[in-house]
């Protein structure tokens, strides 16, 4: 991967009901969209335990999108408040870990925005491109502390 | 069935879906790339995995490989999950052995770098062979239907939808919020195309369900609560007083007679306001109920205390008037809901061009519907504002509120056709000069377009263009006195001014303004427009995401009688397959608690929305109830131990899955 054309490695953390609904939307309708992104595809955003992103970005992701139903429209009621919490909550906490605020994002995407998926993905792409690859390095000196988050 | 044994071994498909992926992705190197991988048995890729030949080289690899586990790498798991779970058991193998990869819409159709794309697919596939190794083999649990349905809103697709389900033998409670069933069929003076009369064909249907043993009707009542799930939903419904007893009533009408208001004198709603009504009314004369209603907003007794009470005295002995009723609120449990809460016409006020509401003489395609009609406020003469001037020219103007930006954008998909047949009745009833304006002229339906050319060649001018304005400003002596439409006639490519004596105005249809809370109460979704969201636009046009709430009519999209129809039946269908198999299957999924972990420290008790964590006291731990259980993981994330875990969703699960798309093996 040449500096001049990095490609971002994004995990996106998509709940069944809205947001990976939208994705499959966006594919039925042939929309297009940069590939950076790998969904892995949880039942709610609410069970997105904020361990599951630091270990991606422990594991090399340059950035990570959780994907939920718009609030007062969750599938499970109010999963989607319980992930916003953890969500601002893990916000400051990964700041002061040196990673920047835009590598980690959350979105409300519901079943019939497949178009708004795709300007999401365009965008989550410019913005982490333009911070260039994450360098976090949890192997040597900071590998206590991503172990114990990830404990 | 076949366990795992300690050796694992995976069976990985690639499919092609003819060339939907392959045209894309290189599903032959994905297949290679996994072959490769550890615990990998056998990687094929296939043209159409979800054929039958597809899924049998599945069975036959877990016969002759010995598979333990399935990766399907292919198009959604919202698709076809079910299927290969469905093969996945037929050859023994436990069906929760199976993990779906989504390589078509989140993959082959939305990119274009054949590189790229396949190196995704690898990725995904990758992840999905490290999670599925530790996947365990589940049980779904079964719950029992409550065999009752809840039809919401009692419009011809809940009436249709209701008789289907009573006939069936099934108990329905149909619920409607004006004082009768009906909805805006009931309204209508004629249908498209065949112009039969919509109320000889809707009231022998609205006293069928009165009177049907199966159906409990409740008017001028609205759903307030529900809870539970599917199978199993309880439901409030808030009953508002009529202040007349239903059961007492003998619809003798004999009250309304007797008001102290000799004339009507309040606008009256069903007749869009053109015609009066008295404080206690029937909404129309073949309105079921039969129970008239006393408005208390209008009614002396309520304003003034004050009233002679005439009423009171002509029910008699009856006794079925009481001012002193109050709304009641009914508590059942229904297994199945089916949503038929139809649309609200577009307000021609928001559209001023128009000048509804600034010119008298501008109406709604609705009100034209009333005054056309014997049983309208008029009688069915047809005549201005004024009460007698019968108008000689008239201007239909189609897609009012609909195929417009500044409005709604969707097309309303009735209205050239109800324009059509506006334009032929107001003919007939006045043989005035009648001009339609239209975008273009849809008529997609059996007899739609005959009906055009019969409206054609009655003398009926048409006019494509979209108007302007609508105004009484007179450039010459001759439109002095008549509104004026300026219209550009885009097939003789000019701008012209053509005066009438009265507008028309062809509003569109969109979503009740309540549609948010409804959607919400029943847990559905809407499209972007605010019409309720259907499970698959294709292949589950009644279902919702919520299991056992089903959609039809107008609620869903803006659709004629036929589809409307069509639709409820398919509903009650739906729902009687659920009834009928007499339980449902639900996804085992749930959380439960490692108990030899739990702390007891309860965090995750008030992390569930449906209250299915209970606090065992005798041994401080969590306990989690299956049935309650919905399987949304929230608990699981918020567990500071990791003591609660999600079937299928495990902690462990996720993690592989995670470190495989990202870590290159």
């Amino acid at each position: 991967m040449s500096e001049a054309k990095f490609e971002p490695r994004i995990v996106a953390f998509f709940c069944n009901w809205c947001t990976y609904l939208a994705a499959d939307l966006a594919g039925i309708s042939r929309m297009k969209y940069p590939p950076n992104a790998r969904v892995i595809r949880v039942m709610c955003s609410g069970r997105i335990d904020p361990q599951f992103i630091v270990k991606a970005f422990a594991n090399g992701a340059d950035g990570v999108l959780i994907g939920g139903c718009h609030p007062g429209d969750c599938h499970y009621q109010e999963g989607n408040y319980k992930c916003l919490r953890r969500f601002t909550l893990l916000k400051r906490v990964i700041q002061e870990m040196g990673i920047e605020d835009e590598r980690l994002r959350l979105e409300w995407i519901s079943a019939a925005e497949g178009d708004r998926l795709r300007t999401v993905m365009f965008d989550m792409v410019e913005k982490v491109r333009a911070l260039g690859p994450l360098n976090w390095k949890p192997a040597e000196e900071k590998a206590p502390v991503a172990e114990e988050v990830t404990a | 069935m076949r366990e795992s044994n300690g050796a694992v071994r995976v069976g990985v498909y690639v499919c092609h879906c003819g060339s939907n992926i392959g045209a894309i992705v290189d599903c032959k190197a994905v297949a290679e790339y996994a072959a490769g991988l550890l615990h990998v048995a056998v990687a094929r890729d296939y043209k159409y995995m979800c054929s039958d030949p597809g899924q049998e080289l599945i069975q036959k690899d877990i016969e002759e490989h010995k598979l333990n586990r399935i990766v399907v790498a292919s198009c959604s798991p919202h698709l076809h999950e079910n299927t290969f779970r469905v093969a996945t058991a037929k050859a023994g193998l436990n069906p929760y052995y199976l993990t779906m990869v989504n390589i078509r819409e989140h993959d082959s159709w939305v990119h274009t770098d054949r590189a790229a794309a396949t190196e995704k697919a690898k990725d995904l596939v990758r992840g999905a062979v490290r999670r599925v190794v530790l996947q365990r083999p589940l049980e779904k649990g079964r719950v029992p239907i409550d065999p009752k349905v809840l039809v919401v809103g009692g419009g011809i697709a809940g009436i249709h939808a209701a008789l289907t389900l009573a006939n069936a033998g099934k108990k329905v409670y149909l619920v409607e919020r004006e004082p009768t069933i009906g909805g805006h069929m009931a309204m209508f003076d004629k249908t498209f195309p065949t112009l039969d009369c919509a109320a000889c064909i809707l009231t022998p249907k609205m006293s069928t369900v009165k009177n049907h043993p199966n159906i409990t009707l409740w008017t001028y009542s609205e759903v307030e609560s529900v809870s539970g799930y599917v199978g199993n939903y309880d439901v409030k419904v808030r009953r508002r007083t009529r202040y007349i007893n239903e059961d007492l009533c003998s619809g003798c009408q004999e009250c309304i007679a007797a008001c102290v208001f000799k004339e009507p004198k309040f606008p009256d709603e069903f007749n869009q306001r053109l015609g009066k009504r008295k404080p206690i009314y029937l909404p129309f004369p073949q309105a079921v109920p039969q129970t008239p209603v006393i408005d208390p907003e209008t009614c002396i007794e309520f304003k003034t205390g004050k009233c002679k009470k005439t009423c009171l005295e002509a029910c008699a002995d009856r006794h079925a008037i009481d001012f002193k009723l109050t709304d009641t609120v009914e508590e059942i449990r229904v297994g199945t809901i089916i949503v038929c809460t139809g649309f609200q016409a577009y307000d021609a006020r928001r559209s001023p061009q128009f000048g509804y509401g600034i010119y008298p003489n501008v109406y709604t395609s609705l009100e034209i519907e009333r005054l056309v009609n014997a049983a309208g406020p008029t009688a069915g003469e047809v005549v201005l504002r004024d009460g007698k001037t019968v108008p000689r020219s008239i201007g239909i103007i189609h897609c009012v509120g609909s195929r417009d930006e500044n409005a709604n954008r969707w097309c309303s998909r009735v209205c050239c056709m109800y324009s059509l047949k506006l334009a032929h009745l107001l003919k007939e009833h006045t043989d005035a000069e009648i001009f339609n304006f239209y975008i273009d002229m849809r008529t997609p339906g059996k007899s739609f377009e005959e009906f055009y050319q019969r409206l054609l060649n009655e003398g009926v001018h048409f006019i494509r263009g979209k108007v302007a304005e609508v105004t009484d400003w007179a450039a010459d002596p001759s439109e002095e006195g008549k509104l004026v439409l300026r219209v550009e006639d885009t097939l003789l490519g000019v701008v012209r001014r053509i005066p009438v004596d009265m507008v028309v105005l062809s509003v569109g249809l969109e979503p009740h303004a309540d549609a948010q809370d409804v959607r919400r109460m029943f847990n559905m979704t809407c499209s972007n427009e605010g019409f309720f969201l259907e499970r698959h636009p294709k292949l589950a046009p009644v279902n919702t995401f919520t299991d056992g709430v089903f959609l039809a009519g107008c609620c869903q999209g803006p659709k004629d009688i036929p589809d409307t129809v069509a639709q409820a039946g398919a509903a009650a269908a739906e729902a009687m397959a659920l009834i009928d198999a007499g339980y449902v299957e639900q996804e085992p999924n749930v959380a439960y608690v490692i108990e030899e972990d739990c702390s007891g420290c309860k965090t995750c008790i008030p992390m569930c929305p449906y209250s299915a964590i209970t606090f065992r006291e005798q041994d401080k731990k969590a306990e989690v109830n299956a049935v309650l259980c919905k399987g949304c993981g929230t608990c699981v994330a918020a567990c500071p131990s990791g003591s609660i875990q999600q079937r299928l969703f495990e902690d462990d699960e996720l993690f592989e899955e995670l470190e495989g798309v990202l870590i290159h093996a």
